[in-house]
């Protein structure tokens, strides 16, 4: 199995796009490189805006371009992104409602070692406050694909983060399920649901496995959609299950736990447990290691699951 | 109206009386950049009710969005919406007619409100023309303590490394600010050098409230070519009346009924001053 990084993914079908479209747009606040998007700005120099290291002005340029008919990609470190231009976001973005797709690159703990300010363990919480943005986090190349074709063919704003690494593929190239705006069922069970988006949806499945051989019967759902989050999706698979366990790469509060905790809490009441990263700069160390540190691992993920349901 | 002087103390009563209705409203600002609005939707830009949808409309961002009143005024003799509605709803439960520019309203394009955001936001448009090869122009009107805030400077820097000479930004020089004067909030005197140290076109407009020296100047900006003009429009804060001008209190000051007609008295005696 291939195994290319979201972002690269992500720039691949804006090229292919680009190829008939002259009003896809990216730009880059210094991060080309970073984002994989420098063959996009080689091969397409004049669909391509640099705004050296002003992520504010990478995001009104966007809306602006945007305002003019552009289907503008604003691409730069989520952790940029998502706090100092968070402004721009909400009102150029969200309340001008223009055609921007704000993508947040090495996003959660991707930048693991560089410390708490190259971290975005706050950008669901951010992001999905704001009126008008969406917010999507794809678990692999496969599915972040077919999200970014979903998304243009749409006008409206969204936030799309991934993390910097390549990861290992949840889907195959041959069958990748996808609805916009529809959790993936990525396997079926009874005891307990797992409930993960982005870089945390393999372990789960890696997780549910490790359950299977324990007798656990497990459901795991990609919610890559955070925002509008799959309400449907949450409570039938809470309604199926003993307890709720959410996995997400990013702070304890107002993330995803945050949100399907509030659909589970008034629609379907069952015991939910979030996991997540603490309320507080992370341990340092590669993703893998900060991940393993805290449990965000098939096995960490597994003994939680095994717990509630005991 | 042929007299576009004596159309802007005329517009300039509509706004007095929508903020006496809404009771709120930043008075001062209004009348120190409603000239500037005139010239540019009057004389400047191709923009009325009939074109809003043409791509090679002139686009006009209100950076300062708290003027949004003297906006509504133009706008409305524009005829993108009848100045009555204004007047009776302004500010008030429900009303779509906000304090601050909205999108949702016919004739604004950019909702702002928050500062340091029109120029930036006018830097992607004149990108848009010159991508696609369009005449259109691009204008923002930024007030001068705004210029505190940095990303004014990100949108200037990238204004000039993309050579945009389709874009036109105007800073609201009314030296007041809502603390007091703006020399002693965050000094802005060198304003001229700044802007062309960034590699900008500057012109110094002496009376910012003439509407002959406001057309110039924008005039002059069309035929600069390779970077980005910026004009300088040395305003009075609260110009119109001596009740209010040059007082920083009437930044957003309602006025009280003898105030009221002591200004609209003095609007109308420039009016009729300005039509002999």
């Amino acid at each position: 199995m291939s195994k290319i990084a979201n972002k690269q993914m992500i720039c691949e079908v804006l090229m292919d796009a680009a190829k008939t479209d002259r009003d896809i747009v990216a730009l880059c606040s210094d991060s080309r490189g970073s984002g994989s998007f420098t063959p996009f700005a080689d091969t397409y120099p004049e669909q391509f805006v640099e705004t050296g290291i002003a992520e504010q002005n990478l995001v009104s340029i966007a809306a602006g371009l945007a305002k003019c008919g552009k289907k503008a990609y604003a691409v730069s470190p989520a952790c940029f992104l998502s706090t100092r231009s968070y402004e721009q976001a909400k009102v150029d973005v969200a309340y001008s409602n223009t055609n921007v797709k704000l993508i947040g690159i090495s996003g959660g703990v991707s930048y693991g070692a560089l410390g708490m300010s190259h971290h975005s363990a706050q950008d669901i919480a951010a992001m999905a406050a704001i009126p008008n943005m969406r917010v999507y986090i794809p678990s692999d190349h496969l599915q972040t694909r077919e999200l970014v074709k979903a998304l243009l063919k749409d006008e409206k704003p969204a936030y799309v983060r991934v993390g910097r690494n390549a990861v290992e593929p949840v889907y195959e190239e041959e069958h990748v399920p996808f609805e916009m705006d529809k959790a993936t069922v990525v396997c079926e069970g009874t005891d307990i649901a797992i409930i993960a988006c982005g870089e945390m949806v393999k372990p789960a499945k890696d997780a549910a496995e490790l359950l299977n051989a324990q007798g656990i019967s497990a459901s795991v759902i990609d919610m890559y959609c955070v925002k509008p989050l799959d309400a449907e999706a949450v409570v039938k698979a809470a309604e199926n299950a003993k307890a709720v366990l959410t996995v997400e790469e990013h702070a304890p509060y107002g993330g995803l736990g945050s949100m399907v905790s509030q659909i589970v809490g008034s629609r379907c009441p069952k015991k939910v447990v979030n996991l997540s990263l603490p309320d507080a700069p992370v341990i340092t160390g590669t993703s893998k290691e900060v991940f393993d540190y805290y449990g965000l691992n098939a096995e960490g993920i597994a003994e939680k699951a095994a717990e509630l349901v005991k | 109206m042929e007299n576009l002087t004596a159309l802007s103390y005329e517009l300039r009563k509509d706004v007095i009386n929508m903020i006496r209705s809404g009771k709120a409203g930043h008075i001062g600002g209004d009348m120190s950049v409603i000239d500037t609005l005139v010239t540019l939707y009057f004389k400047q830009m191709n923009i009325g009710p009939e074109n809003m949808d043409d791509p090679d409309r002139d686009r006009f961002v209100m950076s300062k969005g708290h003027s949004v009143e003297a906006l509504y005024a133009v706008l409305a003799e524009k005829g993108f919406f009848p100045i009555e509605e204004v007047i009776d709803t302004f500010s008030k439960f429900g009303s779509k007619f906000i304090g601050h520019p909205n999108n949702k309203l016919p004739g604004i394009e950019m909702n702002s409100g928050s500062l340091g955001h029109g120029l930036p936001v006018c830097v992607g448009m004149a990108l848009a023309g010159k991508m696609n090869h369009q005449n259109y122009r691009v204008y923002t009107v930024m007030g001068d303590g705004e210029l505190a805030e940095g990303s004014v400077w990100e949108g200037a820097m990238s204004a000039a490394h993309y050579k945009l000479d389709n874009l036109c930004a105007v800073v609201d020089r009314n030296r007041l600010q809502i603390s007091g004067n703006t020399e002693d909030v965050m000094h802005h005197d060198d304003l001229h050098e700044r802007f062309r140290s960034f590699g900008w076109h500057v012109i110094d407009v002496k009376n910012g409230n003439s509407i002959e020296e406001l057309d110039a100047a924008f005039e002059e900006a069309k035929t600069v070519k390779g970077k980005p003009t910026v004009l300088i429009a040395n305003t009075v804060k609260g110009c119109g009346s001596s009740v209010m001008e040059n007082k920083a209190s009437w930044h957003h000051h309602v006025p009280g009924d003898e105030e009221y007609e002591q200004i609209m008295k003095d609007l109308e005696e420039r009016k009729e001053a300005a039509l002999k």
